[in-house]
């Protein structure tokens, strides 16, 4: 237990969400055990008799996210609602409290499984593994920033300012610089890959160079290749950094139900694969892509407020197109809407969500692309709002 | 009362009389539904054995049956087991959890013995017990046939017990509108000893809901996670394969018992999968009122083609690769109505201690002597604990509780050890079932070979699905959904103020009380225990997967922890301090 509770302090670290020493992590069996020591460990465990749980994160977030988060509590009431696929389908509101007491805080952790703690930080549990706390702290954390520079994009094209968003955004955005890969490039391996092995590795690399250029946080995003009848992909809820041994192989024929555990993309990504040539598929959640998604200026559309399942205007950013789609496979589902989208492009955003690429032989163009999107959202955005404030 | 009906149905077959049950509203409000008002109702009745006409036995619906709310068509069976003398309950699908609801009651609680067969009718006309001596002896699908031509039946629901408890085995089944079981620990008896044939509703009541658009929000995020849900609705997943879609990864895990436990690979294995069957059979899918997830599968001809359970316990723990052999078995199970699982280990059993192959021609002809309680068969429908024990090898028997295993071997995923062990009902996958985050990856991954912190995670899935069995939701999608999206769904339909974990602490209530019951009848820590075979020997492991024995005293450590978080002392028992923490009597 402790292992896994150093295991998600050091994630926490590692993928820029706090810093080094700050993270509080706790286990619970039959009793309490800390990462370490903290005289706000006692209230914590006042908070963990009062739930059903195995574990607990207490983290102050780093900038710019810290600012951001404060931003959005003194903006709300008692929750936030986001409005990305991530909110939608897993967090369904961002509950807010004023102070760090049990008192205040076990009331929205009996509805929700994390929350927001005004000039605090962020608290998220587990019932089976500190993995989901450490899930659900890093989702809060991407869908505010998410909604930061959605709400404020949309503000100034309603010619309404936010001063409050305006003045922290330099500061936010300096401090988002440092999450920006230097340089966008990878030491990735040529293909086509035939052999197990190789296929395995290549993907066990690419998907660490996704999580390294900071293109996914961590948890979210999977990764496949196709070779022979089988699409190798990634397992559901696996981490892309940590593929070993989490990678399905799935007959096309479906033959073998083995795959059951893979991604619940793997209809999306066999379907890309049989309707053209690739052989490679990325997908991350690159957040200026997401942002980018979540834009559309297009007067009186009538499907606004669901833009997520019924948009059906034909959105780019520059080249990618902009798509609706839920995850999985329901009538509105990826698994309908990305494979024509990306038939014969390098890509396609899916509203709200993230960013999926192919490769022809191999991850090399999957993640030039996947890195080459993010970077024209970021400057398409910047671009909006560098422009005059409309009226 | 929004969502309740407010009224259960008691029937005394001694008497032969029926009244109404009305509960006050706090009382469903602390209960839910299903499984805690059967606990409720059950409670002071318990030391009865289970052929004392005394003895209730309870059918409880939920608030969500016969409204919108995802896989709402599910309801609760429960009282002590022939098999095991302990707590048994069973979710069961179909429709005639949504149908009593429609006929305006939320249970039928029955009790004493009639003198003769009979057969309990509920519709617009009213409740009457009728004779049913000329249905005994009916195999289960001319007994549904039957049912449903009655006059004013067409479209009603319909539970009955079929040749095997008329004949006594001690784990025959309740089978509603000919498809769903009532499957474990003997149900089936206890109907059968109080000769009840069956019970047939109808009705066309609708059940209030408090707030529609609550509960049609919930419904929407419900939906959206089950898409989103590999293991529900993508394409390896329930809906296209059923069950059986567990049966590949089993093999691959390598912790599909075969031949009794003694290994847990099966070579055949990968001719005999899904995918199989799918071929073979060409199947389409159905299943229970109110899922949109569809998990049974029927084949072309009307083969019922059978759960992973029966896949798996009439292939590798019986040692048999014929895939026709399978569907048959199953189909004796169904036809005579007996829990496959057990007659399945019981099977397994008999072969280890007499050395028998199981053909396909034996497999089948031995299935039929136990549902006909003829030869060997006699002693082999009292279960796999009473025969091996006749038989002077005890330790051969697979249970837990004197409950037979389902098919995932402790040692490919320790928490399932664990939770056989502390289940209330016995060798029960369904408490806690720790295999949807060992293998399924639900909701994440826990390592599988590990059992450090495990009996809190068991314990907080018993009071969950507790909360589900209470609902009546199930369990499959909680895969996909959690007690958040449902506290939702039961706010709307109920109209009473809860979240996941206000649930989880009525869970907790209705699994504690199920404890207390189990000590009243004498069980103790000795009891929520496993064969030593899985301290002792090892499974089958291969070149990169070792599949070692599970370590006793670590497990005996983290079964001390359980009785600790569950607020038990360390034999297992209940503590004054919990029972009234609970509100509970101790
Ligand atoms: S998933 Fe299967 S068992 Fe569950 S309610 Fe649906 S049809 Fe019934
Ligand atoms: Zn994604």
């Amino acid at each position: 237990m402790l292992k896994l509770l150093h295991k998600y302090q050091e994630k926490l670290v590692g993928h820029g969400l706090c810093e080094p020493g700050k993270p509080l992590v706790g286990g619970v069996n039959d009793t309490v055990i800390w990462n370490r020591p903290d005289p706000l460990t006692a209230e914590l465990e006042a908070i963990i008799a009062a739930l059903n749980i195995n574990s607990i994160i207490f983290a102050r977030p780093t900038e710019p996210f810290f600012s951001i988060l404060n931003y959005h509590c003194r903006r709300s009431d008692a929750e936030l609602v986001p409005e990305d696929t991530e909110t939608r389908t897993f967090l369904h509101s961002i509950p807010v409290a004023r102070s760090m007491a049990a008192a205040e805080i076990v009331p929205l952790l009996r509805k929700r499984k994390g929350c927001v703690v005004e000039g605090h930080g962020v608290i998220a549990f587990g019932t089976v593994s500190p993995e989901q706390a450490f899930v659900v702290f890093s989702s809060i954390i991407f869908s505010a920033f998410v909604k930061f520079f959605v709400d404020y994009a949309y503000a100034r094209h309603a010619g309404v300012a936010d001063m409050a968003a305006a003045e922290i955004l330099p500061d936010v955005l300096a401090a988002y610089d440092r999450f920006l890969p230097a340089e966008a490039d990878a030491d990735l391996e040529s293909g086509a890959f035939t052999e197990e092995d190789d296929i395995l590795r290549a993907m066990a690399r690419a998907g660490q160079a996704t999580v390294d250029a900071r293109m996914v946080d961590s948890f979210f995003g999977n990764i496949s290749y196709f070779a022979g009848d089988t699409v190798y992909i990634s397992q559901t809820g696996s981490s892309l950094d940590e593929l070993e041994g989490c990678i399905d192989a799935c007959p096309i024929d479906n033959s073998a139900s083995t795959g059951i555990t893979a991604s619940s993309e793997l209809v999306a990504h066999r379907d890309i694969y049989l309707a053209g040539d690739s052989r490679a598929i990325l997908h991350g959640h690159p957040k200026f892509s997401v942002i980018m998604s979540m834009l559309c200026f297009e007067a009186a559309c009538e499907n606004r407020g669901k833009c997520h399942i019924k948009c059906d205007k034909q959105r780019f950013v520059a080249d990618v197109p902009v798509i609706p789609g839920e995850v999985g496979t329901g009538p509105r589902g990826l698994s309908n809407t990305l494979p024509p989208a990306v038939h014969g492009r390098r890509g396609a955003i899916v509203y709200g969500h993230g960013v999926f690429t192919v490769g022809k032989k191999d991850f090399r163009d999957a993640f030039a692309s996947l890195s080459a999107i993010e970077a024209l959202c970021r400057q398409t955005y910047m671009r909006i709002i560098a422009g005059p404030v409309q009226d | 009362m929004h969502g309740w009906s407010g009224k259960i149905l008691t029937v005394n077959l001694t008497e032969r009389t029926t009244a109404e049950l009305i509960l006050p509203a706090e009382v469903y409000q602390r209960n839910i539904g299903g499984k805690g008002l059967c606990g409720e109702l059950l409670f002071d009745h318990f030391r009865y054995v289970w052929d004392d006409p005394r003895l209730p036995l309870a059918f409880m619906t939920g608030p969500l049956n016969n409204t919108s709310s995802p896989t709402s068509g599910r309801m609760t069976v429960m009282s002590r087991s022939p098999l095991t003398g302990a707590v048994c309950d069973a979710s069961v699908g179909g429709r005639l959890g949504t149908v009593l609801k429609r006929a305006g009651y939320d249970g039928i609680l029955v009790t004493g013995r009639s003198g003769d067969w009979c057969g309990l009718t509920i519709n617009e006309s009213g409740v009457a017990l009728q004779s049913a001596g000329h249905l005994a002896g009916f195999a289960i699908s001319d007994l549904h046939a039957r049912l449903t031509t009655a006059p004013g039946m067409q479209s009603g629901a319909h539970a009955m017990v079929g040749p095997a408890a008329e004949n006594g085995v001690r784990y025959a089944a309740i089978v509603f509108d000919g498809h769903y079981f009532a499957g474990r620990g003997g149900l089936g008896l206890v109907m059968a000893e109080k000769r009840l044939k069956f019970i047939s509703v109808s009705g066309t009541l609708k059940t209030d809901v408090f707030d529609r658009n609550e509960l049609k929000l919930a419904r929407e995020e419900i939906y959206r996670l089950v898409a989103a849900s590999p293991v529900l609705t993508g394409d390896l997943g329930l809906t296209n394969y059923g069950t059986g879609a567990l049966y590949d990864l089993m093999r691959s895990r390598r912790m599909m018992p075969t031949n009794n436990f003694r290994q847990t690979y099966f070579e055949p294995a990968p001719s005999m999968n899904a995918y199989a069957y799918k071929k073979r059979y060409a199947t389409k899918k159905f299943g229970c009122a109110g899922c949109h997830i569809l998990c049974k599968k029927v084949g072309e001809r009307g083969e019922i083609i059978p759960e992973f359970e029966t896949m798996s316990h009439f292939s590798a723990l019986v040692g048999n690769a014929d895939l026709d052999a399978v569907v048959a078995a199953n189909r004796v199970c169904n036809e005579t109505g007996m829990d496959t699982i057990s007659a399945a280990v019981a099977l397994a059993t008999y072969a280890e201690i007499t050395g028998l192959q199981m053909t396909p021609e034996v497999l089948l002809k031995m299935l039929e002597d136990i549902a006909c309680g003829r030869n060997d068969g006699a002693l082999l429908g009292q279960g796999a604990l009473r025969y091996a024990r006749e038989s002077g090898r005890p330790e051969v028997a697979m249970v837990s509780k004197g409950l037979e295993f389902p098919a995932y071997d402790p040692r490919g995923a320790y928490g399932m050890a664990l939770a056989y062990a502390t289940s209330t009902r016995g060798g029960c996958h369904l408490r806690a079932y720790p295999v949807a985050h060992e293998i399924l990856r639900k909701p994440v991954a826990t390592d599988r070979f590990s059992l450090s912190g495990k009996a809190r995670i068991i314990k907080i899935s018993e009071d969950m699905n507790a909360v589900v069995d209470s609902l009546t939701a199930c369990k499959f999608l909680f895969f996909a959904a959690s007690l958040e999206e449902y506290a939702k769904a039961l706010q709307g339909v109920t109209g009473m103020r809860t979240s996941a974990q206000e649930l989880l602490k009525a869970g907790e209530r209705i699994y504690y009380r199920e404890r207390i019951m189990n000590a009243r009848n004498g069980f103790t820590a000795a009891d929520d225990d496993i064969p030593a075979r899985f301290f002792r020997e090892s499974g089958s492991s291969s070149e990169s997967l070792r599949i070692d024995p599970i370590n006793r005293s670590e497990f005996l450590r983290e079964r001390a922890a359980y009785y600790r978080i569950r607020g038990l002392d360390d034999q297992g028992l209940p503590t004054q301090e919990k029972c009234r923490e609970l509100d509970l009597p101790c």
